[in-house]
């Protein structure tokens, strides 16, 4: 078969299986164990590496802006410029980049091995569905991960941009956080949010489809895992854009 | 009380590549049936087919009047209940324990309480002799053992219609000898309707009913045991008595040349050893769906190779006498 063919049919594929767990999300009894164990499992492979990664991104986005922002002699408003980079953007970005490398490929792993050991036939035959066994609470809880996530990168990131901004480059606590009044607004917050919760979907989406999906012993686990690492790293940034330029379509904007 | 499975005409094929074609075939009720085929012949995929988790090309698959590839997800979950099947490596879900895994199908489909629930797992671990590894994990138990639990898992809702996939492949023939003891005295106790898939001679020429061969995605031959261990069909024949001999080569099928040499080379096929007798329950009692030694060879007229029928399994008249 040929490759745009094929593609199109995976991808295909790919939204119906999106439909059967939308549809899987509706039935009883609700999966509430599995949903708390993954929930548990998916933040303790990322609140550490996600810690880690927005002290950096928080201060590098203070460093460019620091510099940026005096060139253009509006230093009145490096405040309000980082927190809204990190809060709008760099926040989701990181919350994305975490969640589909460390929760989505642990998912993908996991729904791969059970695959290739027939678990999951085995499942379908003890006349239990795995979508909504287990996909849908992993859905569930990834988006409730990055929700959760996200608020904690964008405290960890704002606040080591403030400190990298007050301490490091002389900034005036008090300009740093006016400006920050003067234009953010509580849906910045919001569009984070919102973007973490489709990114957490998305990853879980695509790391059980992989997974799910994967054949041909060990060896196609472990393909099912690049695949899906990299059809989510693709996704999430072209989701990022569309959400983006939405909010800036539909959401006035401050002081503009 | 076991259910007839009725096969007509399936097809299956992926990406454009046939498995196999049009099979034909009935398990009938309450017997024991090996499907045997060379590996990679699909006979994993048939059965995957069987209980619906694969949606063949064509054909239909009838059971109690419904045909399962014309149902719809939701019907399909109903009709696998009469299913139970043990998978190639047990198929045990990792992260539970083995108690936990016997008791999952319980737990999900009934409302029964810990205790009536403790009460039939250890029923179903003591039938397959797995009392006292209850606690531990599939990965903690050897191959053999996750075969048989997976077995006590597959047995635990009462299933009607019971499939294995090779359930002796991996097994020492000590083992493999246990579990087709298992397997006949499961059958007479339950009267449910066997499909063994396999490719151990010894466990198709002495356990089943009913033996089918795939062979080059097609069905060879299907019928009562005797009828093919007497057949003199070229593949039937090598591959039920594992010669060399015969159209099947190492890589799936001799091609013409091949076969024209042996043809005119004059090999000798060997002569169709006796057939052995069918392996009888361990508490002496016969099977519902058994049929007296010799019976089918009789009633069609076919002379079993001499040496057939005088097996070990029954115990000798003095024996009896003492
Ligand atoms: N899900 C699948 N997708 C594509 N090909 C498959 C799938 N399952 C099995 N096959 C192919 O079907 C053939 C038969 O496989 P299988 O039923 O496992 O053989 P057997 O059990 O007889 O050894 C193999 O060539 C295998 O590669
Ligand atoms: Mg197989």
């Amino acid at each position: 078969m040929s490759a745009p063919v094929s593609a199109v049919r995976h991808t295909g594929e790919f939204f119906a299986f999106c439909l059967d767990t939308l549809r899987g999300l509706g039935r009883r009894p609700v999966q509430v164990r599995e949903f708390v164990q993954q929930a548990w499992f998916i933040s303790s492979v990322s609140i550490l590496p996600a810690a880690l990664v927005s002290i950096p991104f928080g201060a590098v986005i203070a460093l460019q802006l620091g510099s940026l922002v005096r060139q253009l002699g509006a230093q009145s408003f490096t405040g309000a410029a980082s927190v809204l980079a990190v809060v709008r953007e760099a926040g989701p970005i990181v919350t994305a980049l975490i969640i589909a490398g460390a929760g989505g490929s642990a998912i993908c792993a996991d729904l791969g091995a059970r695959k290739i050991r027939e678990e999951l036939d085995a499942m379908q035959v003890l006349g239990i569905d795995p979508i909504h066994r287990l996909v849908v609470p992993r859905v569930l809880a990834s988006m409730l991960v990055a929700v959760l996530l996200n608020g904690l990168v964008s405290v960890v990131g704002v606040t080591g941009g403030y400190a990298f901004n007050v301490v490091l480059q002389g900034g005036t606590p008090g300009a740093y956080l006016a400006s920050f009044q003067a234009l953010g607004q509580l849906p910045d917050l919001l569009v984070g949010e919102v973007k973490a919760l489709l990114f957490g979907a998305a990853a879980a989406l695509v790391a059980s489809h992989q997974g799910m999906t994967a054949k041909g012993g060990p060896k196609g686990v472990g393909d099912a895992v690049n695949r899906s690492v990299v059809i989510t790293f693709m996704l999430l940034f072209a989701l990022n854009f569309v959400v983006t330029a939405v909010y800036f379509q539909v959401v006035p904007q401050k002081g503009s | 009380m076991g259910v007839e499975v009725a096969v007509r005409g399936l097809t299956k094929s992926f990406g454009g590549h046939p498995v196999w074609s049009d099979l034909t075939l009935t398990l009938p009720a309450g017997e024991i049936s090996v499907l045997l085929g060379p590996s990679g012949t699909g006979k994993s995929v048939f059965l995957k087919t069987l209980v619906g988790l694969l949606r063949p090309d064509r054909g239909s698959v009838v059971i109690e009047g419904r045909d399962l590839p014309k149902l719809s997800e939701r019907e399909l979950y109903e009709v696998r209940k009469l299913f139970g099947v043990l998978f190639q490596d047990g198929a045990l879900f990792g992260s539970m324990t083995i108690y936990d895994n016997v008791a999952f199908p319980l737990r999900e489909h009934t409302r029964r309480s810990e205790s009536e629930i403790r009460a039939v797992v250890t029923e179903k671990l003591e039938m397959v002799g797995l009392v006292g590894a209850e606690h531990k994990l599939p990965g903690e138990i050897s191959g053999g053992m996750r075969k048989r639990a997976g077995l006590a898992r597959a047995l635990v809702l009462d299933p009607q219609i019971i499939l294995f996939d090779e359930p002796d492949s991996g097994l020492d023939p000590v083992r493999t000898a246990y579990l087709n003891q298992l397997i006949v005295d499961l059958n007479q106790r339950t009267g449910a309707t066997f499909l063994i898939v396999t490719h151990d001679i010894n466990t198709a020429r002495t356990v089943p009913d009913n033996i089918g061969l795939i062979y080059h995605g097609h069905l060879a031959m299907f019928g009562p045991r005797e009828m093919l261990l007497s057949s003199t069909e070229p593949v039937v024949r090598q591959f039920l008595n594992a010669q060399r001999i015969g159209p099947i080569g190492m890589a799936e099928e001799k091609d013409a040349e091949e076969l024209a040499a042996e043809a005119q080379a004059g090999v000798e096929l060997p002569p169709l050893p006796p057939i052995p007798l069918q392996l009888p329950p361990s508490d002496g009692r016969p099977r519902r769906a058994e049929r007296p030694p010799g019976q089918w060879c009789r009633e069609n007229g076919v002379t079993p190779p001499p040496g057939s029928f005088e097996g070990r399994w029954a115990p000798e008249p003095s024996e009896v006498v003492r």
